[in-house]
Formats: structure tokens, C-alpha cells, sequence
């Protein structure tokens, strides 16, 4: 599998340039979606229910492709790619899903490991960082744990330490705090920030206006009846990489 | 690699129940009837070859002379001059005390001192083997010599009567070729089927290891290895009683010594492609489920 390139210095880490997606014959349920996410920044997606927040993760985590426009990734344009090559892309984005998707024989511990696993890493190599992932999120304990054991908020810390496990340079979020306590939250979006700081690039899709506003120059991107608004500017003209 | 190696730590993504319910119990059924249509068809086969070589080129030369001294010298006669010629591989003149045991297995006596079948004016034989392969010609030149030295006698090409039955026979060794054949096209059919309905089992599986880079080989082997040895249960199962079922036949076959029955054997060659079949079995139900597992794979992105 060839490895994904990383983004040319000053380049964007996703481009998406008139981006449209429909499921079928009907109408699309993204518009003309254009934006640049920039290397090591952070960024809240927000929309009403139904606005095509999910949409658009699912072309952001390559699950998706459009049905028109331009996608690049890492600099690489991601449309016309062939198929082969996606792994090699996927294995540097964690995601978060909304309902988690832990695999349910699996334990606590199978499941955090999983991408190091598909990714090659020994038994000896893994052991040590999956371990401490399962500390961080209070889950030692619990590590041989199977997920219908587990409470909604432990699926969910299961499931956000099995997309950072293995350092991903963009992570997309699905409502990621949507079944945790305010102070796990709290916890969550602490651990989204330190990896943002060591320079992987967050997407946040969220209702939680709280959350958004803990993150300091954290930028915003609305979707409104699957078009994209920019309340900060910053899509279309980025500041400066904060990394 | 048939059953292709997966780190025991990849195993575990798949669970530990296996994949295919009744799949194995389906493809031990079907392999055991593959491989008794093969015995069969080979064991046919070879009855039908047997007894085509045998009777294509003898001819029996039937001599009805009324007077016997006269049909004794005209069968003697005719059997120097016929192993005389070049085209004659050999001529034997079949003895009154023969004829009379096997008419007597018909007439209930076979002592040969029954009255009635020693009263019967039975005709002299003379069993001819040809040398090669021009019948025509032979048969050209065996009348002329019959018609010098037994004017009258009957010329019986073994072909006549014992042709249908060879034909018979190889018709019957098609038809088990073509069971064969069916019975390998629905256990391919049932790997297909047991290879989909895993992979709707397990979407949510596939689909999160995709999402997480896992390659579609990387799951295919899981999946065929899984498959594979589910298939390798069923169709040595179905080799075990194949086996036994054909070893009681082959010992109830062996007391058979006459007729056409003991014509039929399997031989090296036939005992070779049954060992060979399951393992054959094997490799394609291995390679069915790859394609099936690599073709479903594509259609996800």
C-alpha cells in the first residue's frame, strides 16, 4: 500500500472546491460546498439536524465520494483516486461516530487497539499506548470489557481513544460528546485540543454551543440546508497555521 | 496459499462461532456424492474401455454343418488356415466339453452328463482375434477363407452384440462426469452464497475496518481463511464416508469374478483423482470465496 503524502508546506490539508453529493436521483443534500482546513486548526461544524453535517464528514473520512466538485486531501486529489490507495489515506484520520461503531465482540481494549493493529504494529509496540489511552479515559479497569457492558459514555471514550490511538493528522468528530457527563466532556475536549496542539487538524460536528466556546480561536463552519455559510471569514481566507 | 495465514490477534475480529451454519454439514453432503459419482464414472469408464478393446476386433465363426464329423473338420480346418494368416492374431476353436458347461448353467446341469443338453446338436465355434485395426478388410478376407473352408458358417463380430452395452456403459460414465461436474457448480454456489451472507453478517465489522485503513486483502483473508475452514470440515467429513461407503462396495464387488461386473475398477489413475478431488474441493472453495469477498469488497468504497 503506498503511503499518503503529506500536505506541500503552506498547503491546505483539505480542499473542497464546489463540492456537490446526492444519494440517488434526488436533489443534493450538498451544495456548492467550498473550504480549505488548514494544517493543525481547529474547527466546529455546526447546522440544524439535518443540514448535512454527517455528509459532510463522511467525504471528509473518505466514506464518501462526491457527486461533484473537487476534493483534495493531503494534497492528493481524493475524486478520482483509485480505491487501492484509500487505506493508505484513511489510516491518518481518526473518527468519532455519533453512535460509536465499537465492534461488539471485541473488548475495550481490542477495540482502542484496532488501528495500530490494521496499521501492522507488534503486540509488544501497541501494548504500552493502548494502555495508557485506556488511564487517560478512566477505562483501566474495564480494559477486558466488552461494549454492551460498557455504560453510553464509556462506549463513547472507547470510541474517541480508538480514533486518536494512533495519532491521526486530521480527526473528524461525530457529536463526540453527545453521551459523556459535562465534566467528561470537558475531559474530551481537552484531549481533542492537545492533539490539535501537537498538530493534528479537529473537526468537531456539534450542536453544543458551550463546547464551542471553550476552544479558543476555534473556527466555525455552518451548514444551513446542505450549503456551507463562513461566520468567521476563515474557511476561504485561513489565518496563519497555528502549529 | 489455500488457507491463507492471519495473526491470531486479526482472528479475533471476526467471532469466535463459525461463519457458515450449516454450510459445512451442506458441503459434506455434496462431496460425498461428488466423489461416489466419481467412483462411478471412473469405475464405468474403465468397464466401458475394457470391453470396447475387448470385442472390437474378435469375431466368433459359428459352424451349423449338420453332419458333426464334418463340422469338427470344417472348425479345425478353418481355425489352421485362419492362424495362418497375417492378420490374425490368434484362432482357437472352442471345445464341445466348454460350450456344454455354459449352456449347462442355463439348463441347470453343468456336470455335462445331462441327456437332453448332450443330445443337442450344438454348432463348433471358432473365436478369431484380429491384428490391428482395418476391419473392413478383415472381415473381407475372413469370409473368403470361412467361405473355402466352412461354406455356410456364420461370421458374429462380438462388436454386434456387446457394442450397446459398451455404449450403455460409457453413457453412464458421461452422465456421472456431468454429476461431478453439477454437484462442484452448487458447492461453488454455496461457498458464494456463505461468503455473502458472512459479509452482510459482519457490514458493520467491514465497514469500521475500512474506515480505519484496513486493506481489502486484509479483510478477505480473514474472511477466506474463515470460510476455507469452515469448507475444509464439510468436505472431509463427506471424503470419511465417501470412503467408507466405497471401501464396503469394493469388498462386496470383489466376489463379483464374471460378466461384465468384473470388468469394473477403479485403477491407480481413478483411486489418484479421488484422493485428489477434496483437496481440488478445497483450493476452489478457497478461491471462490477470495473472488466472492474481493468483488463484494469493490462495491464499498
Amino acid at each position: 500500500m503506498t503511503d499518503a503524502p503529506s500536505p506541500r508546506p503552506g498547503g491546505a490539508m483539505v480542499e473542497f472546491d464546489g463540492v456537490g453529493l446526492r444519494y440517488g436521483p434526488d436533489a443534493e443534500v450538498l451544495c456548492d460546498i467550498s473550504f480549505n482546513l488548514q494544517p493543525g486548526s481547529f474547527y466546529f461544524l455546526t447546522g440544524a439536524s439535518g443540514a448535512g453535517k454527517t455528509s459532510l464528514l463522511k467525504m471528509l473520512y473518505l466514506a464518501q465520494r462526491p457527486s461533484r466538485g473537487i476534493v483534495r486531501l493531503f494534497g492528493e486529489d481524493l475524486v478520482n483516486m483509485p480505491r487501492q490507495r484509500l487505506p493508505g489515506f484513511r489510516r491518518r484520520i481518526g473518527v468519532v461516530f455519533q453512535d460509536f461503531r465499537l465492534i461488539p465482540h471485541l473488548s475495550a481494549r481490542d477495540n482502542i487497539a484496532l488501528p495500530l493493529r490494521i496499521a501492522g504494529v507488534s503486540e509488544e509496540d501497541l501494548s504500552g499506548p493502548v494502555g495508557e489511552m485506556l488511564s487517560w479515559i478512566g477505562l483501566g479497569e474495564r480494559a477486558d470489557a466488552h461494549p454492551a457492558t460498557l455504560s453510553g459514555g464509556e462506549q463513547q471514550r472507547v470510541a474517541i481513544a480508538r480514533a486518536v490511538i494512533a495519532r491521526p493528522q486530521l480527526l473528524v468528530a461525530d457529536e463526540p460528546t453527545g453521551n459523556v457527563d459535562p465534566e467528561m466532556a470537558m475531559r474530551l475536549l481537552g484531549l481533542f485540543e492537545a492533539l490539535n496542539r501537537l498538530g493534528t487538524t479537529v473537526v468537531v460536528a456539534t450542536h453544543d454551543v458551550h463546547l464551542i466556546s471553550r476552544i479558543e480561536n476555534a473556527q466555525m463552519m455552518r451548514l444551513e440546508k446542505g450549503r456551507l455559510s463562513d461566520p468567521t471569514g476563515a474557511l476561504r481566507y485561513p489565518p496563519a497555521n497555528r502549529a | 496459499m489455500i488457507i491463507p495465514r492471519v495473526p491470531a490477534q486479526h482472528r479475533r475480529l471476526l467471532p469466535d462461532r463459525r461463519l457458515s451454519g450449516p454450510t459445512p454439514w451442506v458441503i459434506a453432503i455434496l462431496m460425498m456424492l461428488t466423489l461416489l459419482a466419481a467412483a462411478a464414472g471412473v469405475g464405468l469408464a474403465r468397464s466401458a474401455n475394457a470391453i470396447g478393446s475387448a470385442i472390437a476386433g474378435r469375431v466368433t465363426v459359428q459352424i451349423v454343418t449338420a453332419n458333426p464329423v464334418t463340422r469338427a473338420e470344417q472348425a479345425a480346418a478353418l481355425r489352421r488356415a485362419a492362424a495362418a494368416q497375417p492378420f490374425v492374431l490368434s484362432a482357437r476353436a472352442v471345445d464341445r466339453e466348454e460350450l456344454q458347461a455354459t449352456l449347462g448353467q442355463w439348463f441347470g446341469s453343468a456336470d455335462g452328463d445331462d441327456p437332453v443338453l448332450n443330445s443337442l446338436p450344438l454348432p463348433a465355434l471358432v473365436d478369431i482375434d484380429f491384428v490391428g485395426a482395418n476391419r473392413n478388410r478383415q472381415m473381407q478376407e475372413l469370409r473368403a477363407l470361412v467361405a473355402a473352408e466352412a461354406p455356410g458358417a456364420r461370421i458374429i463380430p462380438h462388436a454386434e452384440w456387446l457394442g450397446p452395452v459398451a455404449r450403455l456403459i460409457g453413457s453412464l460414465a458421461w452422465i456421472a462426469g456431468g454429476l461431478v461436474l453439477l454437484m462442484t457448480l452448487a458447492s461453488a454456489a454455496v461457498v458464494i452464497m456463505t461468503a455473502r451472507a458472512a459479509l452482510g453478517t459482519h457490514f458493520a465489522t467491514i465497514e469500521m475496518l475500512h474506515l480505519i485503513g484496513a486493506t481489502d486483502r486484509q479483510i478477505t483473508r480473514l474472511f477466506q481463511r474463515r470460510i476455507a475452514i469452515d469448507t475444509a470440515y464439510g468436505i472431509a467429513l463427506g471424503s470419511v464416508v465417501a470412503a467408507a461407503i466405497l471401501m464396503l462396495v469394493g469388498w462386496q464387488w470383489a466376489g463379483i469374478t464374471s460378466g461384465l461386473a468384473a470388468t469394473a475398477s477403479l485403477g491407480p489413475t481413478g483411486w489418484a483423482l479421488l484422493l485428489a478431488l477434496p483437496l481440488l474441493a478445497i483450493a476452489l472453495a478457497a478461491l471462490t470465496a477470495r473472488q466472492t469477498l474481493l468483488a463484494a469488497l469493490k462495491k464499498i468504497l
